[in-house]
């Protein structure tokens, strides 16, 4: 509790970062907006790069807005890799099947 | 620094081992509020997934123009901006200034109530132009057109993209009315129940947000039991919590913006 005090002691005098993180986040939704309607890349590189903005915007919000980067290290890694983890063995739970129904065809 | 505070606080009580230090070095409420956010994280992942495996191997329909382009990018840029308002809202607390906390929160509450108000009359829109509900009655309106098609022929796709957006707009009404109540306290309640009775009776039945607004019944009780069995006045640490909810929340829209609205953009 003490060491949050000492971190919002800290991080108070410097809020303009929060700002130029606001402004950021705004900047990348403005690309992704740009990128979805102008159609530039073909669906699936479209997918790729809104994926990859996505999640620099993320790790935006967790790093800063959420305080995550001035947490202790053993807490970051622990929530990101668990997360994470959970996401790949999603992932490989639910796309593999979705793939073998487009080889196979839709009945 | 925690550490050392904690150690000497139970040699202080005579009770060495009984006050053992926090392994995140952050105290139990916030710990607790990242282990929840984990959790609900895997909520939103799963029917990302789902959304993502059905639009894999259907004829995935882009029934999204420009005006709803724009109001999705407006509903963004409020989630986006309420991120700085509360960020702004824990700094207040932690210097103990209460008034500048509770303005800080209300300008987050409002840009939330921003972003349920334009979602909702999108989500009117599209059902009065045939996107409709599963299960939910269908307005006159919605009997043809080029959504009523999509109704018809790919059903999955107003499943998944009324059950995506309804869980994540239910996220942010309790996230309101949890800031409303570290804000305002029991002040609050009068107002959720003034707002949940106008909204039951301005809101025509035929609207799915008729049924919808009772969930501002169901976060009044909820409320009022937790604010009248354990009346407290909240601190900086709650602050904080109630701002860990509230950007997840709008971490969550990150992922739902461009995956369901920018992937569906309807060009003319």
């Amino acid at each position: 509790m003490h060491e949050v005090a000492t971190h919002a002691a800290t991080h108070d005098d410097s809020k303009g970062q929060y700002f130029w993180v606001w402004g950021a986040l705004l900047v990348l939704t403005a690309v992704e907006v740009v990128l979805g309607y102008k159609q530039i890349f073909e669906p699936v590189r479209m997918l790729e790069a809104l994926l990859v903005l996505s999640i620099i915007k993320s790790a935006l919000i967790i790093g800063y807005f959420m305080h995550l980067k001035f947490e202790r290290a053993i807490m970051r890694w622990m929530l990101v890799l668990s997360v994470t983890a959970c996401f790949i063995i999603m992932y490989f739970f639910f796309f593999p099947d979705a793939g073998r129904i487009l080889r196979l065809g839709v009945q | 620094m925690a550490n050392a505070t904690l150690e000497h606080d139970a040699v202080q009580h005579g009770l060495p081992g009984a006050y053992e230090a926090p392994l995140f070095g952050a105290y139990s409420k916030k710990v607790g509020m990242w282990l929840f956010l984990a959790s609900d994280s895997l909520t939103f992942g799963a029917l990302l997934f789902a959304f993502s495996y059905n639009r894999i191997y259907t004829a995935w329909p882009t029934p999204f123009h420009v005006e709803s382009i724009i109001n999705a990018t407006i509903m963004t840029a409020c989630l986006l901006s309420s991120s700085l308002t509360m960020v702004m809202a824990v700094f207040a607390a932690q210097r103990g200034d209460r008034a500048w906390t509770r303005n800080w929160l209300l300008a987050t509450m409002v840009f939330g109530t921003a972003f349920i108000v334009l979602h909702g009359m999108e989500w009117s829109k599209l059902i009065s132009e045939g996107l409709t509900i599963p299960g939910f009655p269908k307005p006159a309106s919605a009997a043809a057109g080029e959504l009523a098609d999509i109704s018809k022929n790919v059903p999955q796709f107003p499943a998944t993209f009324f059950g995506l957006t309804a869980m994540h707009m239910l996220h942010v009404t309790i996230g309101v009315i949890y800031l409303g109540v570290v804000a305002f306290r029991k002040w609050f309640l009068p107002v959720l129940g003034v707002l949940w009775i106008a909204g039951y009776l301005l809101i025509p039945s035929e609207n799915v947000f008729h049924y919808g607004i009772h969930a501002l019944l169901i976060g009044l009780i909820i409320s009022a039991v937790i604010l009248f069995l354990k009346p407290k006045d909240y601190d900086a640490n709650d602050v904080e919590v109630a701002g860990l909810y509230w950007h997840f929340v709008d971490l969550v829209w990150m992922f739902i913006f461009p995956l369901v609205y920018l992937m569906s953009t309807k060009i003319t």
